[in-house]
Formats: C-alpha cells, sequence, structure tokens
C-alpha cells in the first residue's frame, strides 16, 4: 500500500468538518399491500402460491395483479401454482449493502413457475423473482443454472407470517449444494 | 404558421377519497381511476388509443425511490410514451396540454396519487423538503409544517383588514358545501362562532382551517379537438382556454409572505390565452386552492378575482348560491388534499360542474401545499356540448 503525503483525518474529524452536514433520514411507512397480493400473502401463509390470469392476452401474474397491465382490464381469476418451476435467470451478488466484498455471494433470480393446464405457447408464464439455494458460481457462470428445476423451500408453517418470506428460497429439485 | 390544436378534458375518474383505504394498493386505486376515466372519456382501447401518459407523484409519498417506473402499468402506458412530472396534477394537466398543442399527440392521459395512509412519519417527509443546512435544525417538529403556511397566514391579516372570522368563514362554508358532497370525508355542520372557539394548531389556524390528506387516485384524459370530433366527445368536452404554473424560491425568507406570486404569474398566463381581462365578469365560478382558509382569500385575490377577497365573501358572493361560487364543493377543507393530486381534484370538480351548466367558464387554481412556493391556474370553458 502507497502511503500517501498529506494529514489523515478520522470519520469524526470528517463529521465535524464545518460545510459538511449529516442528516439520517426516518421514516416509516405501513404499505398497503391491496386486494390482489393480500390474496398472495394469505396463500403464502398456507403454504400456497397464488397468481392471477388475464383470460384476454393469457399471461398468469404471480404475485397476482387485480388488473392486467397488457390489456388494461381486471384480471378473471386467482389460480394455485405450484411451487416448483425451472430458473429463467440468475445472478451472483458479491457485494454487501456497504459496498464490502461478501463472504458468502447471494444468488437471486427469477423462477419461472410451472402453470399446469395451459398449453405452452398459450400464456406468459408466471415468473417469480426470489432467492436462489443450493447452486454454485460455477451453475450460473457456466448457464447450467438457467433451466435447471427448482422447488420452494417453504419455512416451518409457525413461522410464517404471510410475507414473501415464508418461502426461504428456491432449490434445485433433488437437493443442491447449500 | 398553422392553427395550434384546442385542447380539452373528454373524461375524468377517481378512486379513495378517504382517509383510509386498506382495500386497495395505490396502484389499483390508479386503476380504478383510469378505468373510470377511459369509459366517460369513450376509449375503449386506452393501450392503443392514448398517445402518451403522464403521472405526477414524489417519490417519498409513495415510499419507493425511482417511483416513475411504477406509472405506467395501473394506467395502460406499459411500453408507451409515459414519463413523470414531480409536482401536481394540474402541472401534468400543463404538459399535456403542451405536448397536444405540438400536434403529434391526439390523446394524453395524466394521472397523479397519494396514499397518506400509508406514511406513518408524514412530519419526517416533510422535514426533509426542508432546506437540510439551515432550515431544518431550527423548524418545528410537528407532523405537517402549518407554521409555513401559518407564516402566510399571519402576514396575510397583517396587510389586510382581516382577521380570524374571515379565515373562519371560509372553513365553516367549505366545510358545509361539502355535506351535499359524497366524498366529503372532511364535511362538518360547523358554525363560524365554534371554529372561532377552537383551538390553534398553529396560530392563527385551527383544526378547522386546516386540511387533512386524504387517499385518491385521479385521472384526466386529454384530448385535441381531431380526436374530441373523431371520438364524438363534443358532450364532455370541457375545453382547457389556458393554463399556467411555476415556482417562486424555496427560500423561505425570500418569500414575500402575505402572497403567493406563482398563482399570480399562472392566472395571468392562463387569462391570456384565455383572453380574460376581467375574470370576475368573464368567470362563473373557481375551485381554488383552500388548503388552509387564508389560501382561498390569497387564491382569489392571487387570481384577480377582484380585487378584496375577503368582500366578496362577506357580501355572500362566494357562498354555492352567490355570484361567484367558490369551492362550492367544499374544497380541500372538506374533501382533503391527496398531496399531488390536489389540482387533478379542483379540476375534477370543476370539469363536473362545468358539464352540470349549459355553457360556462371556470377557473382552477392549485397550490402544492408548504413548504413549496408552487401553483398552476387554468382556465375552462364548456359549450353545452356542441361546437363552440
Amino acid at each position: 500500500m502507497v502511503e500517501l503525503e498529506g494529514t489523515k483525518l478520522s470519520e469524526k474529524e470528517i463529521e465535524t468538518l464545518p460545510g459538511v452536514i449529516y442528516y439520517k433520514p426516518f421514516t416509516r411507512y405501513k404499505f398497503t399491500a391491496g386486494y390482489a397480493v393480500s390474496v398472495f400473502l394469505e396463500g403464502l401463509k398456507r403454504g400456497k402460491i397464488v397468481g392471477s390470469i388475464c383470460r384476454r392476452c393469457g399471461r398468469v401474474y404471480v404475485p397476482p395483479r387485480s388488473y392486467c397491465e397488457y390489456c388494461l382490464k381486471p384480471t378473471d381469476e386467482f389460480i394455485e401454482l405450484p411451487d416448483r418451476g425451472e430458473i429463467s435467470t440468475a445472478v451472483i451478488s458479491y457485494i454487501s449493502a456497504k459496498r464490502g466484498r461478501l463472504e458468502k455471494p447471494e444468488f437471486v433470480g427469477v423462477i419461472r413457475l410451472e402453470t399446469p393446464g395451459y398449453r405452452e405457447g398459450s400464456y406468459e408464464f408466471a415468473g417469480l423473482f426470489h432467492k436462489i439455494c443450493g447452486i454454485t458460481e460455477e451453475d450460473v457462470k457456466t448457464g447450467k443454472a438457467i433451466g435447471m428445476k427448482v422447488k420452494a423451500r417453504w419455512r416451518p408453517p409457525e413461522e410464517r407470517a404471510g410475507s414473501i418470506l415464508d418461502i426461504e428460497c428456491f432449490e434445485p429439485i433433488g437437493g443442491g449444494e447449500d | 404558421m398553422t392553427t395550434k390544436p384546442r385542447v380539452a378534458v373528454i373524461g375524468m375518474g377517481y378512486s379513495g377519497f378517504q382517509p383510509t383505504t386498506p382495500h386497495a394498493s395505490f396502484r389499483e386505486m390508479m386503476f380504478e381511476a383510469a378505468l373510470k376515466a377511459y369509459s366517460i372519456a369513450g376509449i375503449d382501447d386506452p393501450r392503443s388509443q392514448v398517445d402518451a401518459f403522464i403521472s405526477c407523484q414524489e417519490d417519498y409519498w409513495d415510499g419507493i425511490a425511482i417511483a416513475d417506473e411504477f406509472a405506467p402499468e395501473p394506467i395502460g402506458g406499459v411500453l408507451r410514451p409515459t414519463f413523470t412530472v414531480s409536482g401536481d396534477g394540474l402541472q401534468g394537466v400543463a404538459q399535456g396540454v403542451m405536448l397536444l398543442k405540438t400536434g403529434y399527440f391526439d390523446v394524453i392521459t395524466v394521472e397523479s396519487h397519494a396514499k397518506p395512509s400509508d406514511i406513518v412519519d408524514l412530519g419526517k417527509i416533510y422535514e426533509m423538503a426542508l432546506d437540510p443546512i439551515y432550515v431544518r435544525p431550527t423548524a418545528p417538529k410537528t407532523a405537517v409544517p402549518h407554521y409555513i403556511a401559518a407564516l402566510d397566514a399571519v402576514a396575510y391579516m397583517d396587510s389586510r383588514e382581516s382577521g380570524e372570522e374571515d379565515f373562519a368563514e371560509v372553513a365553516a362554508k367549505n366545510r358545509n358545501n361539502g355535506l351535499t358532497n359524497p366524498l366529503a370525508s372532511y364535511a362538518a355542520n360547523v358554525s363560524i362562532d365554534e371554529i372561532l372557539e377552537s383551538e390553534h394548531v398553529a396560530y392563527p389556524l385551527t383544526m378547522y382551517d386546516i386540511s387533512q390528506p386524504v387517499d385518491a387516485a385521479l385521472v384526466a384524459v386529454l384530448a385535441s379537438d381531431t380526436a374530441v370530433d373523431r371520438l364524438g366527445a363534443w358532450d364532455r368536452a370541457v375545453w382547457i382556454d389556458g393554463i399556467g404554473y411555476n415556482t417562486e424560491t424555496y427560500i423561505p425568507e425570500r418569500h414575500v409572505y402575505g402572497t403567493m406570486p406563482s398563482i399570480r404569474r399562472s392566472a395571468l398566463t392562463a387569462y391570456g390565452e384565455a383572453g380574460i381581462t376581467n375574470p370576475l365578469s368573464q368567470l362563473d365560478f373557481a375551485e381554488v386552492d383552500d388548503r388552509y382558509s387564508f389560501m382561498e382569500l390569497l387564491s382569489l385575490e392571487e387570481a384577480l378575482l377582484g380585487e378584496d377577497s375577503i368582500e366578496l365573501l362577506r357580501r355572500g358572493d362566494t357562498y354555492p348560491e352567490g355570484k361567484f361560487p367558490v369551492n362550492a364543493s367544499g374544497g380541500s377543507l372538506a374533501t382533503g388534499a391527496p398531496f399531488e393530486a390536489t389540482g387533478l381534484m379542483r379540476l375534477y370538480y370543476a370539469y363536473m360542474k362545468l358539464l352540470s351548466m349549459q355553457e360556462g367558464r371556470g377557473l382552477v387554481v392549485s397550490w402544492r401545499g408548504p413548504p413549496t412556493y408552487t401553483s398552476a391556474a387554468a382556465v375552462l370553458s364548456y359549450y353545452g356540448g356542441g361546437e363552440e
């Protein structure tokens, strides 16, 4: 490491320099999930993934929407989907919120959920963004992860709160590396 | 030189107007408002019939950074030209009017929404609207910076022969006006004396003088005269004869208290475009800002509606049955103030009022509320369902 010339200031000295005003925002919200997403969250608590479908264009929304953004009409009904599908795309994130390097990288991606009863091509797949566990950096880098069959790893029923985190992650069917 | 298209509002829709709306997300409220507006406008397929979409909002109100990205989908704007205006809905209407005047657009959607019931620490949001270096540290730690409006109210009283009883009369008028408006959650059968006897929130304002936040989403569909013709929308076309908007300064000590020059400038722009030279005789009614009771009086004066708005009030002219009704809807005092959607709310009432008239002209004035010095004004007219 090269030692630079000059006077090094401590964090505290920087904070007290005239011309620098520190301010910590403090705001709290209680977001209204709304009609359709509330049905989704209640479903998660029961260990079910609920979506909604627009019969006009065939799009399946997960989490469900009360309207179809492409047809701009109310969606037609809620549908229950299996808690499994395949990885549509996945990424490895190496950086923490404080810009440090993570010891163990995070895997996140989009899961293309199975939509039984609907012919391939007759509907738009239902994608869900979530954490992925049990896959390796190599799986992502080689493209092996794409198309990999995965299943939701649920929290125990007594720990579920009606939250997207009631699903811990999606993991390869048949188990993978942890 | 080709003639610029004329622009009309051909449909408006709303959702909410309640202090809390736990049944719907803000996106679902936007969708409901949009469907209603398209239905009135006669737009069967907004995905193809609307040329551009404008959403008016602020990230902190929504609690979502870069909330622009959430704007398109509930109003039909996915993969369509959409942009946001970080300001009042009436400012968004002005943007829409300008787009339509270019001749490259025929139909534009303008949306604005507010869900204050989602915000736990409203005061902290307002605090972040203040200058962080030399205003935040000294500002009173209140839920809503009513003291900023009160500074104007005190200066207004001082510069006119006006007193709390005038403010109380506006508050009583509008709260009672709201009793006939099903959307007025804060309407009240309250007398001037009751208001004068109530405690101050920030002198000289009592709780009756101050509008409350309300959840609402509003959508307006704007159309060029060509589109009005094509859609057969003459019967529901309220023409925007003129519209203006501007911002004064963010520096509170530079504001001339007891005045609102941004309203004056906006109104002058709107009058210039509309050919209005004597507003009080050429207009039939007004829906003006009344987030605070005194703001109704100040809005009227700044919009040059007579030299003395207090005299208009005292004579009874601004009552619903008076010569020049002002905020017959109950205004924000009776219906609440849905943040950036407040201007579209004023527009909605003016639109509905004009449709109910055989022929008429009205003024809409919107102020963004504290701690802003931003305003917009529009002159609207209706010709009874036929071409002018």
